[in-house]
């Protein structure tokens, strides 16, 4: 059965726009459980973030940019790719270093990028996608064509002297750039409140003369409204913000991790009362505007589309002794 | 007494070693101990590799788990060294010195001489280096030759349990700063290590293997290679003499020197890429000093002029193998 169309009053998107985000959604959290299971099967080589559990908030905030906004995103970057659009056999592969990844098998999990989607690069090295998406609002500016540029950062990288530097250049040059903090209360083991002074993010961005707000990050409805506030006012030439949400990762820090620091009985009470996409599903249903017909239709084609991409990445061709040198420069 | 130890158990030795000597020594990184302001466990990782794991316990107060801020913490071990501590920084992967480098080359490693001589910075950075761990780009260079570069800093390498032991705890002791690189792919590895406190001074090349027909310069992971590539060649009748340079600065350019003389044939392998490399250094070095002596051209083996690649394919071609080091030797020897 399928449920009214409309959303009007209740919620901030029309209905294919909350069916968009369920997919969205979806299609992260079986691309990270897929990867899971591989890699316990011992499959998978290097380091594996999996962004399970933080699918809110990518989302919330991707919902509202288009293929000329830019993002920078971290070690975790999946679902951020996922979120902006790349492609998820070109992401399956890479992580398979296979050479029809995103990236022909030369960066991995923690480098897949897709510069046509705007996506410019997971990254290795904390906080370094500040000051690059500093230059990448700075040539939308130049350009003047309304695009914005999004800093994916965690709450441990923010303590980087290139995030806090990247806060006053971007708003001393009232840049369209936003800058995310994914507050999942963990870096690596170590708490946010042991590494983090102050009690919020915001009054970082305060002290840096930025506007800033923390929001629920496991309620995407909270993530879609501010994002969207902030990105229309930077779009408009408005400047800089700062958005914190708050977040619950459900695995690991990377795959491997046995998290003894966490407290006894945190993953459980994780798993049933912190998934961000149960509370989704139940907020759209319980106001009668999805119907569980409609999320099981997209729940069958998404593990269609995942087992596709895990197939096609095994599959694929790995690269040969010819990839190793070329791709240095641009001539070679 | 000596028992076959990981070298991620001698490093743990040598630092618990010196915590218990010398009360000014401290460590510090980030999750170095684990699980600081949660509600879990302490010393929940030790270290991302389990290195400084269960010190904590021992020297409560003295392990401080650092916000990832490496500007401000390596720049704060830096300062406490010069206000007489001896501090030993955990960095992690060498790769993030990007993010922290002015505190090191023109902090550190300058002070003595621009204060005139009136300046000791005993801190020691210890970091992971080197490629195989399927790490990618980011986590994977082995970018000793940008340190030896640098006057002020001395740069270590072992390649194995029983030489990181001594030279971590010869690196603590030295006044100067020292840039400590640990191979990842070498914590595993098991030797004979005395159980009691010991230092290997800086700039003693060790000769792993004697040789009459050719000479193998190199460091770190690459002596393992080395070794390998001089038991295949040693079936065929060709002797090899390994020098494992230990210390990259200072650098024991006798020993170097004096084998290159006697075999006349000489590889330098480095797993850095292969400009400005430790290889072509040893190369120039030995050219200059013993030009008469050779008689074949020296051989460089490196990884190629690239970033290290993900692709486990790829990254198995860009490490030097031992196949290769057989290779270069043999082209030496055909002149
Ligand atoms: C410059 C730098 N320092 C340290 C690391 C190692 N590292 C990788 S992820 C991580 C923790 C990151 O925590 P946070 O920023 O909160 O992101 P989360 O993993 O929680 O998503 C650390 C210390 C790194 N990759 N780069
Ligand atoms: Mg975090």
């Amino acid at each position: 059965m399928t449920a009214p169309n409309s959303t009007a009053g209740i919620f901030p998107l029309d209905k294919p726009g909350l069916l968009k985000a369920y997919r969205t959604m979806r299609t992260i959290r079986e691309f990270e459980e897929c990867l899971h299971a591989e890699f316990a099967k011992g499959d998978i080589p290097g380091f594996v973030h999996l962004y399970a559990g933080e699918e809110a908030a990518g989302t919330g905030i991707m919902m509202h940019l288009e293929d000329k906004d830019r993002i920078a995103s971290t070690h975790r970057g999946h679902g951020h790719c996922i979120a902006k659009g790349v492609d998820t056999s070109g992401m399956m592969a890479e992580i398979y270093g296979k050479s029809s990844g995103s990236c022909r098998g030369k960066g991995g999990s923690m480098h897949i990028a897709d510069l046509s989607k705007g996506m410019m690069g997971a990254n290795g090295i904390l906080g370094a996608g500040a000051p690059l998406v500093c230059g990448a609002g700075l040539a939308a500016k130049f350009r003047g064509d309304g695009g914005v540029a999004i800093s994916f950062v965690g709450d441990g990288a923010s303590n980087q002297g290139t995030f806090l530097e990247s806060l006053n250049l971007a708003a001393v040059w009232n840049l369209p750039v936003i800058f995310v903090v994914e507050n999942n209360g963990y870096a690596e083991s170590t708490s946010r409140d042991y590494a983090v002074a102050v009690d919020s993010f915001v009054d970082r961005a305060a002290g840096f003369g930025l506007p800033g707000v923390t929001v629920d990050g496991l309620d995407f409805f909270a993530v879609y409204e501010a994002a969207g506030e902030i990105i229309k006012r930077a779009r408009e030439g408005g400047g800089p913000a700062l958005l914190e949400c708050k977040m619950i990762r459900m695995y690991g820090h990377f795959e491997g991790d046995q998290q003894t620091y966490r407290a006894k009985g945190e993953l459980d009470d994780i798993r049933a009362n912190k998934d961000c996409l149960k509370m989704f599903t139940q907020r759209v249903m319980e106001a009668g505007v999805i119907s569980r017909g409609e999320l099981d239709a997209i729940d069958r084609e998404v593990v269609v589309e995942i087992q596709d991409a895990s197939a096609f990445a095994k599959a694929a061709p790995l690269p040969t002794a010819a990839d190793l040198t070329t791709d240095v420069y641009v001539n070679y | 007494m000596a028992r076959k130890i990981s070298m991620r158990q001698a490093i743990n030795e040598a630092l618990d070693q010196e915590m218990a000597r010398d009360p000014s020594v401290f460590v510090m990184g980030e999750d170095i101990v684990g699980g600081a302001g949660g509600m879990g466990e302490i010393d929940a990782w030790g270290g991302v590799l389990g290195v400084t794991k269960g010190l904590n316990a021992k020297y409560p107060g003295r392990l401080l788990d650092t916000p990832l801020s490496e500007s401000a913490y390596i720049g704060a071990a830096v300062g406490a060294a010069a206000c007489g501590m001896r501090p030993v920084a955990e960095l992690m992967f060498l790769d993030f010195m990007g993010v922290c480098f002015d505190q090191i080359f023109n902090q550190a490693a300058k002070f003595r001489y621009m204060f005139g001589g009136k300046a000791e910075t005993p801190v020691v950075i210890r970091a992971m280096v080197g490629a195989g761990f399927r790490a990618a780009a980011q986590h994977s260079q082995m970018l000793t030759p940008l340190f030896v570069h640098i006057p002020g800093l001395k740069v270590v390498c072992p390649s194995n349990a029983y030489d990181a032991k001594g030279l971590l705890i010869q690196s603590i002791r030295d006044n100067d700063p020292v840039i400590f690189c640990e191979h990842k792919n070498l914590y595993g590895e098991e030797t004979d290590v005395p159980a009691e406190s010991y230092a290997i001074p800086f700039g003693e090349a060790n000769v792993v293997r004697d040789g009459k027909h050719a000479t193998i310069v190199t460091y770190g992971m690459m002596v393992h290679r080395a070794m390998e590539a001089a038991a295949t060649l040693a079936k065929q009748g060709v002797e090899c003499e390994v020098i494992d340079l230990r210390t990259l600065s200072p650098i024991d350019w006798d020993t170097v020197i004096d084998s290159a003389e006697r075999t006349g044939h000489v590889v330098c392998v480095d797993e850095a890429h292969p400009r400005c490399s430790i290889a072509a250094d040893v190369s120039a070095m030995i050219t200059q000093e013993c030009f008469k002596a050779l008689k074949g051209p020296i051989q460089m083996v490196t990884a190629p002029h690239t970033p290290v690649p993900f692709s486990p394919v790829l990254e198995d071609l860009y490490i030097p193998s031992a196949d290769a080091i057989a290779k270069a030797v043999k082209k030496s020897m055909a002149h």
